[in-house]
């Protein structure tokens, strides 16, 4: 079951008129109503000076200068501090948005007395008390007199009859007979200005939204993208850290115990009792080395610390069963993250190569440009690589996903077969 | 040659280091200066002038490959110098940079979990100051994983003996480890030679260069 979240959206629903949606559209019609009327105040002092000039017009007599001149000065003070009343009729109008709209609403902070003649945020919310003076009004306005209208037609069968005839739209009625089509018309319209007073007030919520919320939709989705990956950057110094701490740490220290059993056994002549147990462990410490040395490789390979990343793709290459060339071309330094990735990227590839290409050679090449790392790994192999067959390729996706990048993929039957990646480098 | 051999040891943590000690005092080397880090390292050797260096890839104070480059800089100061140095884990350029640094005699590149087999090792630091070369069995592998066609020429125990070769055994001490004789090793020798197109060389340190300069030579 989906939940609307807001009144356009509920609009669109069959059972809207069964919903609460329509008491909530009414309550925020309602508790528009003193906000919009002092606004009204506001919008008709900006509007005097407009509307003396075409009083005098109508009376065809001189505008008076010094009036027009007052009236001028008031109406550009009272636009003047429309930015500052814009504060409190903001926060008011955030609140009362939520009578119409579940979805979160952004407030700015308050930055100072300045700021709301200095940024957008209080120019804004001064427009907003224009639209709240001038526009709603009017709307408001205009949807009051369908609805009188329509409580007139209702009503037509009680009104009309008795002493005088009745006009009920463009149609005169008599008696109460005549008026009782006109009131059925009138009932049948009742649901329709329900509609339409959702129509209105989702509108007018919709234009709230867009001058009061400080967080556009497009801010939230990079912002969500931009926690992601300072999550994976962090899982990556935290592997970086424990790298360090084990080859720093645990394996000198794991080497150190292996060599004083090798050297206790130099001591302990074969037939004592202690020779077995001893020999025991210090094959076993020396198995743990190995295993200690595979764990370290998968949680950041320790070439990527002591080499850099071209280096250790040229390790990678070297060690490749397939003959692999390498370019690289990094002027710049390229992240920890991004680095791993890549470096993790030529790995798999090239294990790719040498499992399923049946390829002669392969090449591999490192570019930085200004806000990427593009990696490309082609070799002369049977091609065909399809994503969906193995679970590889996917992987390798994701891994790049989580650094932001992405994986493209050219692998047409009979090859050649190219893999590139690219990797966003942010500062 | 001195009868005692000379040796500044560099590795950054402190029990290995002194168990390193232990182990080069218990094989008679003279251990003249034990360092932690690589402008230390640089300090003992020209101020020591050992025989033999032995130390650590990674130390202070970039924790890169800080020893490596220490090691190739005396290296070009001084080619007779020994080194061998040891390191967590398998990188095939660091083994070519040694042997890149001086004509590739007297040096070696080794897993630290060589260190382990304790008396093995200190033959190997022997074998290396005695103008020998070591590479890490690890490393000899992933150079002869490589298909190349000569070497698919060869046959399984051929391939096993081209291994040991290149990890710097004589033919008396490959011998020893295939439990066959000398002779039998001297004649898969010669055929592997024969089939590689190297010169036959009875000198074995010349002919480990050859079987690890044509073993590196990207195929």
């Amino acid at each position: 079951m989906t939940v609307d979240q807001g009144l356009a959206a509920a609009l669109r629903h069959r059972r809207y008129l069964l919903s609460a949606w329509p008491w909530r559209a009414l309550a925020y019609a309602v508790t528009t109503l003193p906000l919009a009327g002092a606004a009204a105040l506001g919008a008709t002092v900006v509007a005097a000076p407009l509307l003396l000039v075409a009083a005098a017009l109508r009376r065809g007599r001189p505008v008076d200068a010094g009036a027009l001149a007052a009236l001028a000065v008031v109406a550009l003070a009272v636009v003047a501090l429309a930015p500052l009343a814009g504060a409190p009729v903001a926060a008011v109008e955030r609140w009362r948005l939520g009578l119409v709209d579940d979805r979160p609403v952004t407030a700015p902070g308050w930055r100072g007395l300045a700021a709301r003649f200095t940024t957008a945020t209080g120019w804004r919310e001064g427009a907003y008390l224009a639209v709240l003076g001038a526009a709603v009004p009017l709307a408001y306005g205009t949807f009051g007199l369908l609805v009188l209208l329509d409580a007139a037609l209702v009503a037509g069968p009680w009104l009309a009859g008795g002493e005088d005839r009745i006009v009920l739209l463009w149609a005169t009625v008599d008696s109460p007979a005549e008026a009782v089509p006109y009131a059925l018309a009138g009932l049948l319209a009742v649901p329709a200005l329900v509609y339409l007073a959702g129509l209105l007030v989702a509108v007018q919520a919709a234009v709230t939204r867009l001058l009061l919320d400080d967080a556009p939709a497009g801010t939230a989705l990079r912002e969500v993208t931009r926690s992601r990956a300072r999550l994976v950057s962090a899982y990556e110094a935290e592997r970086r850290r424990i790298e360090r701490d084990v080859h720093d740490g645990v394996q000198p220290r794991l080497t150190s115990l292996t060599l004083q059993l090798g050297l206790a056994r130099l001591d302990v002549p074969d037939d004592s009792p202690v020779a077995k147990p001893l020999a025991a462990a210090h094959e076993q410490a020396k198995e743990l080395m190995g295993t200690l040395r595979g764990i370290v490789q998968g949680i950041r390979p320790p070439q990527l610390t002591e080499l850099g990343l071209a280096a250790a793709v040229g390790d990678l290459a070297a060690r490749s069963v397939v003959p692999v060339t390498v370019h690289a071309d990094l002027t710049r330094p390229v992240p920890d993250l991004v680095e791993t990735t890549a470096w993790y990227v030529v790995s798999e590839t090239l294990g790719n190569v040498t499992r399923h290409a049946g390829a002669g050679r392969a090449q591999v090449r490192l570019t930085r440009t200004d806000r990427l790392l593009v990696v490309e790994v082609r070799d002369d192999g049977r091609g065909g690589a399809d994503p969906a067959r193995g679970t590889g390729l996917t992987g390798l996706a994701d891994r790049v996903a989580a650094a932001d990048g992405r994986l493209l993929l050219s692998s047409p039957p009979g090859g050649p077969t190219l893999v590139r990646v690219e990797l966003p480098c942010r500062p | 040659m001195p009868s005692v051999t000379r040796v500044v040891l560099a590795e950054d943590e402190v029990l290995l280091r002194e168990g390193l000690v232990g182990l080069l005092t218990r094989f008679g080397f003279a251990v003249d200066a034990a360092v932690g880090s690589a402008p230390e390292l640089l300090d003992a050797v020209r101020t020591h002038r050992p025989d033999l260096l032995v130390t650590d890839i990674r130390m202070p104070p970039q924790h890169r490959d800080d020893g490596l480059r220490a090691a190739v800089t005396l290296r070009a100061e001084r080619p007779d110098l020994a080194v061998v140095v040891l390191s967590q884990h398998v990188q095939s350029g660091y083994a070519a940079a040694l042997l890149d640094s001086g004509d590739g005699n007297r040096v070696g590149y080794l897993l630290k979990d060589r260190v382990a087999d304790v008396a093995e090792f200190a033959a190997t630091l022997r074998r290396v100051v005695a103008g020998g070369t070591a590479v890490d069995p690890d490393v000899v592998r992933h150079l002869l994983r490589r298909p190349r066609d000569p070497l698919d020429a060869l046959s399984p125990r051929e391939r096993e003996v081209l291994g040991l070769i290149a990890e710097g055994h004589s033919n008396a001490a490959i011998a020893g480890r295939l439990y066959v004789t000398e002779a039998a090793v001297g004649k898969h020798v010669g055929n592997i030679l024969a089939k590689l197109g190297l010169p036959p060389d009875e000198d074995t340190n010349r002919r480990v260069l050859a079987v690890l300069a044509y073993l590196r030579a990207a195929g």
